[in-house]
């Protein structure tokens, strides 16, 4: 059925305008983003919040501070599984990781973290490869709101129901409630497994590496993000990314497109896995 | 001259619509199409366009993330992302909330849709058994675009285009043999008006 009445709905040159306000005040650039997402994302915002109009809205993220935050946490997406696309942690269990067992020692880093979702389910997948003990995860976001929330480690009931059924269809065979511990409605990860996981605030659109890693995540970001903002993430990666390591990407993102591209090589042409070979 | 769009929305029933219709497209009409539809997350994406491919005379394709929207050729939304179309007439990918249970959603294909193509849409909505779509074609309406339903007693699942006709956003029904015959007569249809 139709709404009642019609929900505020913000105008292109409205979101440009506000774009303009939180980079000036908050130092936050969301001008690559695509904007359709966006767009959709803050009208959610203003019927979520009871904003009556774009004023509103402008009004509230010019005076509050810690509404900025919130407008954050609402506007990325924060919509995530463990265990999402079991066939990819398929291959990861017993394609890639095996080679990097063959490293001395194992950094990741899982860029867009959100709630912590993957960054535990790498921390499983290396327990369970024997690799737990030489490895290190870092997992990042520009979201400090689900960046606290994945520090916790703390799920519902429901939610590990997916997360259990997920990890069974990406090859998992131990009993996957060995890993939480439960309690009214809610399971904590095992503190060896919260321990496993740096998580920290970085920015992909402003910020640059910090390590050498030889495995980076980055699945269903770039897909918010216009080809320019892409290719400057993808550079981040390069950067940090030591020769002979692997990127993966989200179902449907692709290097195909981007000049680096050339010193990259797929795994698997079903999934979306490069190794670097270098220049 | 402006890119003209065909968008499909169906769910339940609407897969052997299409089929039924897409084949009636002639080349060169200098339109682009594009389906959402309902279905599992699964492998069989790959074979769906495949098999719409053997029955089109224009090419048939997965829509990609940052593809520019070209004419005389169909697009399908991948499952399990919404798809949206951007101004620049391109498509881009966005796994947020399920919208009416639904990823790809119709009601987020058709509104971007709409305004990125306001009166040069066509916003058709198939058998189907929820509510999604009725948003969209609200918006294609209001933009300019025109709305149609496959006719509710031919559709497999009815709901879906009673819904949006219950809601007053509908122009016209029609039947699949309609659908086939607009599609075949396209151009000549689009310059009526």
């Amino acid at each position: 059925m139709l709404p009642k009445c019609c929900p505020p709905e913000i105008k292109d040159e409205e979101l440009e305008l506000l774009l303009i306000d939180i980079h000036e005040k908050y130092g936050y650039d969301f001008s690559d983003y695509t904007r359709a997402s966006l767009k959709r994302r803050i009208n959610r915002l203003m019927v979520l919040d009871r904003l009556p109009s774009f004023a509103e809205l402008r009004f509230q993220l010019s005076s509050n501070a810690t509404y900025l935050r919130h407008f954050i946490e609402q506007i990325t997406v924060n919509v995530t599984e463990m265990f999402r696309d079991p066939d990819f942690f398929r291959h990861l269990r017993h394609d890639i990781l095996p080679i990097l067992g063959t490293y001395p020692f194992i950094r990741i880093w899982i860029a867009g973290c959100s709630t912590g979702e993957e960054a535990y389910s790498i921390a499983i997948l290396l327990k369970e490869t024997n690799l737990f003990d030489k490895a290190i995860i870092y997992a990042t976001d520009i979201n400090p709101g689900v960046l606290e929330q994945a520090k916790k480690g703390i799920f519902t009931q429901n939610q590990m129901k997916v997360f259990s059924e997920n990890y069974g269809l990406s090859g998992g065979s131990h009993a996957f409630s060995m890993y939480y511990s439960a309690q009214y409605g809610k399971a904590i990860f095992k503190e060896y497994l919260r321990d496993k996981i740096v998580f920290s605030n970085h920015n992909l659109v402003s910020d640059r590496s910090f390590n050498q890693f030889q495995l980076i995540l980055c699945r269903n970001v770039l897909i918010y993000f216009q080809s320019k903002l892409q290719e400057r993430v993808l550079n981040i990666f390069d950067e940090s990314l030591e020769d002979l390591g692997y990127l993966a990407l989200g179902s449907k993102e692709t290097l195909r497109f981007f000049h680096l591209a050339q010193r990259y090589q797929q795994t698997h042409i079903h999934h979306k896995v490069w190794r670097k070979y270098g220049s | 001259m402006d890119l003209k769009v065909v968008i499909f929305g169906g769910s339940a029933g609407s897969l052997d619509v299409l089929f039924q219709v897409l084949p009636f497209i002639q080349k060169d009409q200098g339109i682009a199409y594009i389906l959402i539809l309902h279905r599992k997350d699964t492998h069989k994406a790959e074979h769906l366009v495949q098999l719409l491919a053997t029955k089109c005379t224009i090419p048939v394709k997965e829509a990609e993330d940052k593809e520019a929207i070209n004419q005389d050729h169909i697009y399908l939304a991948p499952a399990g992302y919404h798809l949206l179309i951007e101004q620049d007439r391109t498509f881009s990918l966005d796994v947020s909330e399920k919208i009416n249970y639904s990823r790809p959603s119709i009601d987020v294909s058709f509104s971007t849709a709409a305004e990125t193509f306001k009166e040069n849409l066509i916003a058709i909505l198939l058998s189907g058994g929820n509510a999604d779509g009725c948003f969209g074609l609200s918006k294609v309406k209001q933009l300019g675009g025109r709305t149609a339903i496959q006719a509710p007693k031919t559709a497999l699942v009815p709901f879906m285009p009673e819904s949006a006709l219950k809601a007053g956003v509908v122009e016209v029904q029609y039947t699949p043999e309609e659908i086939s015959r607009l599609l075949q007569n396209i151009s000549s249809y689009l310059s009526q008006k």
